[in-house]
């Protein structure tokens, strides 16, 4: 820190300041953006311009063979008046976040917490609740997950097992989504990952303090634990929130790409694909993927404006 | 607290979570367990997990992969999709990153709130356009548009390494100053070999997306010579009327093999990724 400071004087008696600091202004500039380009331009090329052609497309008729063709608004209409397979994969897609996140969520929690002891099993049993996560979305595992809520599979074993009645999985549309909801559950483990190190940071003095006082288990994970790790929470609802929207690999793989029985698997990302890459309407496509980026930020602004009634932040200011 | 005793409260815990571990990786388990029985006892003796007589043959049959092309070709294909994509977003991110945590500029706070917020963008908005944009550039039936974006950077990654260059003490970059170092030297001799762990997470996290992503090798590849192996479990799949459960199951398990030795090998990364970061698995 002395070094640069002694140089500027000794420049400054020389009477060479004004120009040599712009000039090494400009350098870190140029530095910089240097060290940044390549996001800069992947930003420019891969995100930014096919979004602007993404909201025009949207206004139009287009099927890559021929010119787009610009009806203005008569997608956005379409959408919803005379198109019930998007009002149908709109409300399965609501079905699956608002069940399949939730439910995620609490999962990942409630293993979290059981997990945060000093108990040495720990390492190995983290590693096993997550390993579902970690292949949860490839094809082997959907095609196993189609398997073992078939017919003959083991699920309507152990329901048999249990004396419950068995269930058709693909005989009806209702009981298809929840299998994808039950995939989407059973990858709890890299949500309960944040949490674990989110419980690692609560100092055991609350604890301690709060066993003093004489509260209880439950008091104590809902004055002292839920509170603590609300922001993590946060944090973790956007994210996952935002890419259960986007699920595609599971829906696409159990349904055989047709979204059925009746439509019940047909995830709105799935639909997407459909509409865009198989029926060729990219202008009908655009459209859609525009009304779910409008959803997305809606939920988002909704998470975050009411985060502020349920989440604690440190009056320290950190993050 | 009293975990050293073998308490009651001790069992009961261990067999609790224990069990539940076991409940949980149970259609895993299952999986690989049946891809060892003939194809068509598998849905019969469900009940049973040991196989009754371990047989290859589904391995075999399944190894002749789809349309004359083995399933070599397709672990083949994915492996060097998997090499030149983790090679271009983790030495493009780091570079990134080090811009990002470590120089002043102007606009930067406005670029990394755009780079944050390019991780939260859906990307399926970007997916038709996108399509469009490398079927005009004649990119189609390539691994070009999977492979050449991932030299831009990824924001997941940026955000990781930026979050661990800020840790590295900033004295180390100016005692190299003082030694007459350029900016370019203190990003490669300082901080790349210092935040090597992080570069092995992002490498994992890219093996593993890379790995397993179905829907951008679906859009870009047609020929099958060219499919990776996500793509072929796909077709195995949409040629389940023949009923070859076995080969299926037998490939699925193939494809789950890396993964699984990856995640034992590093996973201390793997889990520190995530907790630090919140990166998906």
């Amino acid at each position: 820190m002395s070094t640069p400071t002694i140089k500027e004087n000794l420049r400054a008696d020389i009477g060479i300041t004004p120009v040599s600091k712009r000039r090494r202004a400009i350098k870190e500039n140029l530095t910089g953006y240097a060290f940044i380009s390549p996001f800069i331009i992947g930003f420019l090329a891969f995100t930014l311009i096919p979004i602007i052609a993404s909201l025009y497309l949207s206004f139009t008729n287009y099927n890559l063979f021929a010119a787009p063709q610009w009806i203005g608004l008569d997608n956005y209409i379409k959408m919803f008046t005379s198109d019930p397979r998007l009002l149908q994969s709109l409300k399965v897609t609501l079905i699956y976040v608002l069940a399949g996140v939730p439910l995620r969520l609490a999962f990942a929690l409630l293993i979290a917490v059981i997990l945060n002891t000093t108990s040495r099993a720990v390492g190995l049993y983290r590693s096993l609740f997550y390993l579902p996560s970690l292949i949860g979305g490839s094809v082997a595992v959907a095609i196993m997950w189609r398997n073992v809520f078939g017919d003959l599979g083991i699920v309507n074993i152990l329901l048999d097992l249990l004396g419950l009645p068995i269930v058709k999985w693909f005989g009806n549309p209702t009981a298809a989504l929840w299998m994808l909801i039950f995939l989407s559950v059973w990858q709890f483990g890299s949500s309960m990952l944040i949490f674990l190190a989110g419980l690692k940071g609560i100092p055991r003095s609350y604890y301690e303090a709060a066993s003093v006082d004489g509260a209880n288990g439950f008091q104590q994970f809902f004055k002292i634990t839920l509170p603590m790790l609300s922001p993590v929470i946060l944090f973790n609802t956007v994210m996952q929130t935002i890419a259960a929207f986007m699920t595609f690999v599971p829906a696409f793989i159990i349904s055989k790409g047709t979204g059925g029985p009746l439509d019940g698997t047909l995830l709105y990302s799935l639909y997407l694909f459909i509409q865009g890459f198989e029926f060729f309407n990219m202008g009908y496509a655009s459209a859609m993927a525009w009304i779910m980026l409008i959803i997305v930020g809606i939920l988002t602004v909704i998470i975050f404006t009411t985060s502020k009634y349920w989440v604690h932040y440190e009056s320290e200011g950190g993050k | 607290m009293t975990s050293k005793l073998k308490s009651p409260r001790w069992w009961i815990y261990h067999i609790l979570v224990g069990g539940f571990a076991i409940l949980m990786l149970y259609p895993v388990i299952w999986l690989v367990m049946s891809s060892f029985k003939p194809s068509d006892t598998i849905f019969i003796t469900a009940k049973s997990l040991i196989p009754e007589t371990w047989i290859w043959t589904n391995f075999v049959d399944g190894w002749q992969g789809i349309g004359g092309n083995s399933f070599g070709v397709f672990i083949k294909n994915t492996a060097i999709l998997v090499v030149i994509t983790l090679i271009g977003q983790v030495i493009s991110s780091a570079f990134i990153a080090f811009g990002f945590a470590r120089l002043e500029f102007k606009g930067k706070a406005i670029w990394f709130g755009i780079m944050m917020l390019t991780l939260m963008l859906p990307h399926d908005v970007l997916m038709v356009p996108q399509y469009i944009i490398f079927s005009k550039l004649g990119w189609l039936n390539s691994i070009k548009p999977l492979a050449i974006p991932a030299y831009f950077g990824h924001p997941f990654f940026i955000f990781l390494l930026v979050q661990f260059i800020r840790t590295i003490p900033r004295e180390l970059d100016e005692a190299a100053i003082i030694d007459g170092c350029g900016t370019f030297k203190i990003f490669s001799k300082i901080i790349l070999p210092l935040i090597k762990p992080s570069l092995a997470t992002a490498a994992i996290f890219s093996f593993y997306w890379t790995w397993e992503s179905l829907l951008g090798p679906v859009l870009y590849l047609n020929s099958p010579t060219k499919y990776t192996v996500s793509m072929a479990l796909n077709m195995f799949l949409s040629n389940e009327t023949v009923s070859n459960w076995g080969a299926m199951f037998a490939m699925s398990v193939v494809t789950l093999i890396p993964v699984f030795v990856i995640f034992f090998l590093f996973q201390r990364h793997v889990v520190e990724g995530i907790s630090t970061s919140g990166l998906k698995g």
